[in-house]
C-alpha cells in the first residue's frame, strides 16, 4: 500500500464519541430576542445585574448582526448561520435541585462513563476534580468539599452567580468585554452555564481542576462561560475536554473563557478539544467559535495555554494573553490537526503592556485529507513595554497532497527595546521517514504516529501526564486512515 | 540452504529499468561486497531487498526460506534483514534511545519474545554505543537530527549491533567518513561477523575493503552482476577502474 493510501486509511477512523443520550430536555423555543434572554435569566433565577448584562450584550450583538458584522477575516468557509433557527437553552430536565451525585440522571452519568469520565469520586483519578457540563448546564462537580478546605471555589457558573455574586460582578467581562467580538457578544447574552474557579491568596490548588463539556441536544447552540481567578500568589492548573454526538447538521459552540492572574499568580489552562469533526465528506460537525483570553493583571504573574485541537468542523479560536503586570509571562502551546474537510484558524495574541514581559508561542499544525489549517498570531509590544521579549515557533506538517497549511503572523512593535524571534517551518511527512522506521521493524501506522508525536513533542510535554497520553492517542485515532 | 537467493531480479522505477536480471546467493557467515560505478543499480538493489515500495519488481528473492518480494518492509526487518542507509533519515522529536527500543521491541514481539523495558534496554544500547565510540549524549538526541555525516553512519552501525540481524546490507556506509571514522565503523562491523550472520557491503571503493575483508566481491554494471570473485577482484578494480568491465559487457552483447 502506498503512503497516500495509508494516510487515507488512517483518516477513515470513525469518531468514537458520537452517540446520543436519551434524556428529557428542558429547552426554550428556537430564536433569539429580548424575551428569550429574559426567559434564560428567569430559568436560572439570576440576580438583576446578570440580566442587565445579558440584555446589554444582546443589544450589542443584535446591532452587530444587523450590520452583518459577523467576523469574516478568518481563513474558513461555511454557509451563513441562521441565528433564529437555534435554541439558546437546553438542559437535561430535573425536578428539583440536586444535592448529590446520586440524584443526577443515570443516563447522563452513564454518558460520562462511556466517555471515560466517571463522575463518582471514588473512581476518579486521584488529584483531579471534575465539573461536567451537559448541553449548557453543569450537572456535577466533584471533590467540592476537599477543595473548600483549601479555600478554592470550583463550581458551576450558575452557582457562582448565586453564591459569589460579588466575584462574578467584579470579574465577568473584565478580560473579554461583551463588545469584544460578535461571538463573545452572543455568548454574553445567552450563556447558560460553565465553570467558575477562584483560588484565594497564596493557595496552591491541591488538585488539577477539570471541566468536561458535552453537547447532546439537537439544534442547540452551546454557550458556556468559564471564569478563573487566581489571587495573589495562587496557582491553579485547569483542564478542559469536549465531545459531541454525530449529527448531520452543524452545531454552533461559542464559548468564552476569561482568566485573571493577580501578582505572582499562575494559571495553567489545558484543552483537549475533540468536538465532532463532521464525516469524511465534511457533513456535520461543530462550529467552534471560541474566545479565550487571559489577563496577567499582577506583576510576575503567568498564564499558560496548552491546546490540542483535533475535533470540530471549523475551529476559530485564539487563546490570548494580556501581559499587563510587569515581568508577567504568557505562553501558548498548540497542536491543531485538521483531517477530511476540517478547517482550523487558530493561534494566539500576546499583548505586551508591562515592563519585561515575556511571551512564548509554539504552534504545531497538522493537515491531512482535505484539511485546511491556519495559524494566525498577533504579537503586540506597546510603548511602555520596555524589555519585552517574544519567541514564536510555528511549524506545519502536511500529510498527503490535498490539504493546506497557512500562516499569518502579525507583529507590531512600539518599543525599540523589544526582542522578537520568529521561526517557522513547513514539511511533508516523508516516505523516507516512514520507510526508515519500517526498515527497523516498526509498522507503518506506528511509524506515522511516532513521527507526529515527535513533531508535537514540544507541546505535549506541557500537558499534564494523563492528558498527554490521551492527546497522543487521540491524535493517532484522528489520523487513522490518513497515512498509508 | 542459502540465507538469500536472488534470481533474475529486475527492478523498474518510472519506466526506467535499473536492475536487469541480478542473480546472487548469500550463505550465513559470508561477507559479500557489491561494487560498481555510479548509477549501476547498487543502491536500488539494497532498497529492493528492504522492500522500498517505489520499484516495480520481477524475478524471485528467497530470504530465510520466504518469498521476500511478498513481504512488507517491516516484516522483512522483523525477519532479520537490516539495511544501513546511505542517507540516514532524521526523525525530529523522537530520541535515539526511544526509537531503537521501539524497533527492537517490534522485532522481539514478532518473534514472540517479551518486550524489553527501558531499564533492561539502556545498558545494551550503551554497550553498543561504546563499541562505535559514540558519546552517551546521543541517547537522548532526536534520531539523526543535527548529527554529522559520520555520526549518522556510526549510528546506523549502532542500530545494527542492537538489532542483531541475520543479514545486514550496508549501503555505502563508507561514504562521507574520514579515515578514523572509517576504522571505527569497520571495527563495529567486524565485531558483528559471525557464522550465523551474513553481510552485504555495497560500495564504490576498495578503501572500505581494506578494513572489512569480504569473502566474495561482485561487480555490478548497468543492472547486472558482470563478474564475481574473491577479495583480489576489488584490488583489480581499484587499479583498472570499472570501465573495462563495462566494455566487457558491451563486447559480449
Amino acid at each position: 500500500m502506498s503512503t497516500v493510501d495509508q494516510i487515507q486509511d488512517l483518516t477513515k477512523q470513525e469518531y468514537k464519541w458520537g452517540f446520543v443520550t436519551a434524556v428529557e430536555e428542558d429547552r426554550l423555543p428556537n430564536g433569539l430576542s429580548e424575551e428569550i434572554i429574559r426567559a434564560i435569566a428567569a430559568k436560572k433565577g439570576e440576580p438583576e445585574f446578570m440580566l442587565e448584562w445579558r440584555l446589554k450584550s444582546y443589544r450589542y450583538w443584535a446591532s452587530q448582526e444587523q450590520k452583518q458584522a459577523e467576523p469574516k477575516w478568518a481563513n474558513v468557509k461555511y454557509p451563513p448561520i441562521d441565528y433564529q433557527a437555534l435554541s439558546y437553552y437546553s438542559a437535561p430536565k430535573k425536578k428539583t435541585e440536586l444535592n448529590s451525585l446520586d440524584e443526577v440522571d443515570p443516563e447522563i452519568l452513564s454518558t460520562y462513563e462511556k466517555l471515560g469520565i466517571p463522575l463518582h469520586e471514588q473512581k476518579l483519578l486521584a488529584g483531579v476534580a471534575v465539573d461536567a457540563v451537559f448541553d449548557s448546564v453543569s450537572v456535577a462537580t466533584t471533590f467540592k468539599e476537599k477543595l473548600k478546605e483549601a479555600g478554592v471555589i470550583f463550581c458551576s457558573f450558575s452557582d457562582a452567580v448565586k453564591e459569589h455574586p460579588e466575584l462574578v460582578k467584579k470579574y465577568l467581562g473584565s478580560v473579554v468585554p461583551y463588545t469584544d467580538n460578535f461571538f463573545a457578544a452572543l455568548n454574553s447574552a445567552v450563556f447558560s452555564d460553565g465553570s467558575f474557579v477562584y483560588v484565594p491568596k497564596g493557595v496552591r490548588c491541591p488538585m488539577e481542576l477539570s471541566t468536561y463539556f458535552r453537547i447532546n441536544a439537537q439544534n442547540t447552540g452551546q454557550f458556556e462561560r468559564t471564569l478563573i481567578i487566581a489571587d495573589e500568589g495562587a496557582y491553579v492548573s485547569y483542564l478542559e475536554g469536549c465531545t459531541a454526538p454525530v449529527r448531520d447538521e452543524n452545531q454552533l459552540h461559542a464559548a468564552v473563557v476569561e482568566l485573571i492572574a493577580h501578582d505572582n499568580a499562575t494559571i495553567k489552562y489545558s484543552t483537549v478539544q475533540n468536538w465532532y469533526p463532521g464525516d469524511k465528506e465534511g457533513k456535520g460537525g461543530i462550529y467552534n467559535f471560541v474566545t479565550k483570553r487571559g489577563k496577567c493583571l499582577g506583576k510576575n504573574s503567568k498564564i499558560s495555554w496548552t491546546q490540542v485541537e483535533t475535533g470540530s468542523a471549523i475551529t476559530w479560536k485564539y487563546p490570548s494573553c494580556i501581559l499587563q503586570g510587569d515581568n508577567s509571562v504568557g505562553e501558548f502551546y498548540s497542536v491543531a490537526l485538521t483531517n477530511n474537510y476540517q478547517q482550523a484558524d487558530t493561534g494566539t495574541k500576546m499583548i505586551h503592556i508591562g515592563k519585561n514581559t515575556k511571551s512564548t508561542v509554539v504552534s504545531k499544525g497538522i493537515s491531512a485529507g482535505h484539511g485546511q489549517n491556519t495559524y494566525r498570531g498577533g504579537v503586540k509590544i506597546l510603548k511602555g513595554a520596555t524589555g519585552a521579549r517574544n519567541y514564536t515557533q510555528c511549524d506545519s506538517l502536511l500529510i498527503g497532497d490535498q490539504c493546506g497549511a497557512h500562516t499569518f503572523p502579525y507583529i507590531e512593535v512600539k518599543n525599540a527595546s523589544a526582542r522578537m524571534e520568529h521561526e517557522a517551518s513547513t514539511s511533508k511527512i516523508g516516505e523516507d521517514q516512514i520507510f526508515y522506521l519500517q526498515q527497523r521493524g516498526i509498522s507503518k501506522e506506528e511509524a506515522v504516529s511516532m513521527i507526529i508525536n515527535g513533531f508535537c513533542k514540544a507541546v505535549f510535554k506541557e500537558l499534564p501526564m494523563e492528558f498527554a497520553v490521551e492527546a497522543q492517542k487521540l491524535l493517532s485515532i484522528s489520523l487513522e486512515g490518513s497515512v498509508g | 540452504m542459502s540465507l538469500l537467493e536472488i534470481k533474475n531480479l529486475h527492478a523498474t522505477v518510472n519506466s526506467n529499468e535499473i536492475l536487469k536480471g541480478v542473480d546472487l546467493r548469500v550463505n550465513p557467515g559470508e561477507v559479500h561486497s557489491i561494487m560498481g560505478p555510479n548509477g549501476s543499480g547498487k543502491s536500488t538493489l539494497a532498497q529492493v531487498l528492504a522492500r522500498r515500495e517505489s520499484y516495480e519488481v520481477t524475478g524471485s528473492v528467497q530470504f530465510n526460506g520466504k518469498d521476500l518480494l511478498a513481504m512488507k518492509p517491516e516484516e522483512v526487518a522483523c525477519d532479520g534483514l537490516f539495511l544501513a542507509f546511505q542517507y540516514p533519515v532524521e526523525i525530529p522529536g523522537i530520541s535515539n534511545a526511544y526509537f531503537l527500543r521501539a524497533a527492537l521491541n517490534a522485532i522481539r514481539k514478532s518473534r514472540g519474545e517479551d518486550e524489553l523495558d527501558a531499564i533492561d534496554f539502556l545498558p545494551l544500547l550503551k554497550e553498543k554505543m561504546r563499541l562505535l565510540e559514540m558519546d552517551e549524549k546521543f541517547l537522548n538526541r532526536p534520531v539523526n537530527e543535527g548529527f554529522s555525516g559520520g555520526e549518522k553512519k556510526r549510528n546506523e552501525i549502532v542500530q545494527m549491533a542492537v538489532l542483531e540481524p541475520k543479514l545486514a546490507v550496508l549501503d555505502e556506509t563508507d561514504s562521507g567518513l574520514d579515515i578514523d571514522a572509517l576504522k571505527v565503523v569497520a571495527k563495529g562491523v567486524n565485531a558483528m561477523r559471525s557464522k550465523d550472520r551474513a553481510i552485504v557491503l555495497v560500495t564504490h571503493y576498495q578503501r572500505l575493503l581494506d578494513y572489512i575483508v569480504p569473502d566474495f566481491v561482485h561487480v555490478l554494471v548497468n543492472g547486472r552482476i558482470v563478474k564475481s570473485g574473491g577479495p583480489e577482484l576489488a584490488l583489480e578494480l581499484e587499479a583498472k577502474g570499472y570501465k573495462t568491465e563495462a566494455e566487457a559487457v558491451g563486447a559480449r552483447r
